[in-house]
C-alpha cells in the first residue's frame, strides 16, 4: 500500500451544516461508499460552520479562524492530518484558510488572538490536509480497485459530470491541482469521470462542468438562478446526458429546486436526473437505492435507475 | 454594441438561419458584445486586442482584472472557443448543429452569469450583512 493510499484509509470527517440539512443523502451515501470501500471516516468533533455565508461578507479574517478551528480539532485534539469535506463550499473555506494562514501574517495574528480566547490551540498551516470527497476516494481507493468492486455495473448511464464553481477557484488556493498526470485539472476536472467512469458509466462531453449554478442570486433574483440551472440541465440533455452527477449540496439543491421550478415559472420540462456522485458508487458497489438516499433527492430518479436494472 | 437585452434576445433563442460558420460567428461575437459591457461598467474600454487569437479571451482577461471572480466564467469563455474552433475546423462535420447548439448555451451562460453580477454589484451582497450595511457602520 503506497503512503499516499495509506494517508487516507482514516481521515476526519468534516460534513458540514449542509449535509445535515438539505444534503442528507450525501452525507449518508459519502458514509456508505466509505463503509464499503474500507475508508473510515472519523467526524470532526463538535465542529463548526465553516464561515461560507454572512461571516465572509462581514470580517474575511473571522471566517478563516472559523474554518481554522476545524482543522485544529481534527489536528490538535484528534490527531489527524487529512481533513476530508465533501460539501464544496466547506473545502474551499478550509483550502482558502491554509492558503491565508500560510500567506498572511494579519491573518495569523487573528486567529491566535481568537484560538486563544476560545480556548484551544491555533492551527498552524501544514498541519492537516484538506481533502475533497473526490480525492478521497480517487487516491484512497483508486479506479482499479474501485472497478474490482463493482458489483451492479452504471452501464446505460450516461453523464454529465458537474463539478459547480469552488472546487476549482481560485486557481491558487489549490496547490496540489494541476501538477500533470494524476492530478486534478482547475480547467477541466475529471475525477468524478474517472471515478464514474470505473464504475460503468459513460461520460458525455460537457461543455458547462464547471459552470456557476447560479447560488449566489437565489434570493436576489430567483429567475436568473433559474436561468442559469435551466440552461446547466439542458446543455447536459443537449450533450447526451440522463443523468447529472453532482459532487456539491449547494449546487445539487439548486439544480433538482430550480429544475422544478423551471417548469412552473417557465413552462420548460426538462428530464435529466440529478444524483450525487456518492450514490452513483454506491449503487454500483450494490448498495441499495435506499441506503444512499436516493428516495431524499427532490429529483425522482427511481424510474431510470429501474430501467437500468440499478433498483 | 448591442443593449445587454438585445443580447439575451439572441441568446435565447432555440437556434439562428444560416451557414454553421457564420452562426458560430455570431455566437461568439455575442460572447464578446456581453464582455464588453461587463468593461465598459468598470469605466474601461473594451479591448480590441486578442489572447491566444481570441478577441473573447482577451476581454476575459481585462474584466477579470479589476474582479477576479470574473475567472469563474473562464472556463466558460474558453468552451466557446473550443466549440468555435471545432465548427470552424470541421462545419461539415456529423457533430456540427449540436456543436452549434452547445455554443448557443455557453453563450447564454456567459449572458446570464455577467449580468447577473451587475445586478449583484448594484444591489451590494444581498443579506443581513450587506455592502451598505457595513459601510454606513464605517462612517
Amino acid at each position: 500500500m503506497s503512503g499516499e493510499v495509506k494517508k487516507y484509509k482514516k481521515v476526519a470527517y468534516y460534513p458540514g451544516c449542509a449535509l445535515e440539512g438539505t444534503g442528507h443523502a450525501y452525507n449518508r451515501s459519502t458514509k456508505e461508499v466509505g463503509k464499503t470501500l474500507g475508508l473510515e471516516l472519523e467526524e470532526v468533533e463538535n465542529w463548526n460552520c465553516c464561515g461560507a455565508m454572512e461571516v465572509k461578507n462581514i470580517d474575511p479574517k473571522v471566517q478563516t479562524y472559523l474554518s481554522s478551528r476545524v482543522m485544529s480539532i481534527a489536528a490538535n485534539e484528534m490527531g489527524h492530518d487529512v481533513v476530508m469535506a465533501p460539501c464544496n463550499g466547506c473545502y474551499h473555506n478550509l483550502k482558502k484558510a491554509e492558503y491565508d494562514l500560510k500567506n498572511d501574517e494579519a491573518s495569523r495574528q487573528v486567529v491566535d488572538r481568537i484560538s486563544t480566547k476560545a480556548g484551544h490551540k491555533t492551527y498552524r498551516s501544514g498541519q492537516v490536509e484538506t481533502i475533497h470527497a473526490l480525492d478521497w476516494i480517487k487516491h484512497g481507493i483508486g479506479e482499479e480497485a474501485l472497478r474490482a468492486k463493482v458489483t451492479n455495473t452504471l452501464s446505460g448511464l450516461k453523464v454529465a459530470n458537474y463539478y459547480g464553481c469552488m472546487y476549482t477557484r481560485p486557481r491558487h488556493i489549490f496547490p496540489e491541482k494541476d501538477k500533470g498526470a494524476g492530478t486534478e485539472s482547475t480547467s477541466q476536472p475529471h475525477f468524478m469521470d474517472d471515478l464514474l467512469e470505473a464504475a460503468g458509466a459513460t461520460n458525455v462531453d460537457f461543455p458547462l462542468k464547471t459552470a456557476c449554478c447560479g447560488g449566489a442570486h437565489t434570493l436576489s433574483d430567483s429567475d436568473l438562478s433559474t436561468k442559469l440551472v435551466l440552461n446547466i440541465i439542458q446543455a447536459a440533455e443537449k450533450s447526451g446526458a440522463n443523468v447529472i452527477a453532482t459532487e456539491c449540496p449547494t449546487c445539487h439543491s439548486g439544480l433538482e429546486m430550480h429544475q422544478i421550478r423551471a417548469e412552473r415559472k417557465f413552462g420548460v420540462k426538462t428530464s435529466v436526473k440529478i444524483l450525487y456522485f456518492t450514490q452513483l458508487l454506491g449503487l454500483a458497489l450494490g448498495l441499495s437505492p435506499r441506503t444512499v438516499g436516493v428516495q431524499e433527492n427532490v429529483s425522482d430518479s427511481f424510474p431510470l435507475l429501474k430501467e437500468m436494472k440499478l433498483a | 454594441m448591442r443593449s445587454l437585452e438585445q443580447i439575451g434576445a439572441l441568446v435565447e433563442r432555440e437556434k439562428s438561419e444560416g451557414a454553421a460558420s457564420a452562426r458560430a460567428d455570431e455566437l461568439l461575437r455575442l460572447g464578446e458584445e456581453v464582455l464588453e459591457h461587463w468593461v465598459a461598467a468598470k469605466n474601461k474600454a473594451p479591448t480590441s486586442a486578442k489572447s491566444e487569437g481570441f478577441r473573447l479571451l482577451a476581454l476575459h482577461r481585462q474584466g477579470a482584472k479589476s474582479v477576479p471572480s470574473l475567472n469563474a466564467c473562464r472556463e466558460t469563455c474558453r468552451e466557446l472557443v473550443y466549440h468555435y474552433n471545432l465548427i470552424s475546423l470541421e462545419p461539415d462535420h456529423a457533430d456540427t448543429e449540436k456543436r452549434l447548439t452547445l455554443m448557443r448555451h455557453l453563450a447564454r451562460h456567459l449572458y446570464y452569469f455577467v449580468s447577473g453580477k451587475m445586478q449583484s454589484e448594484q444591489l451590494g451582497e444581498f443579506c443581513c450583512s450587506s455592502r451598505p450595511l457595513r459601510l454606513n457602520d464605517a462612517s
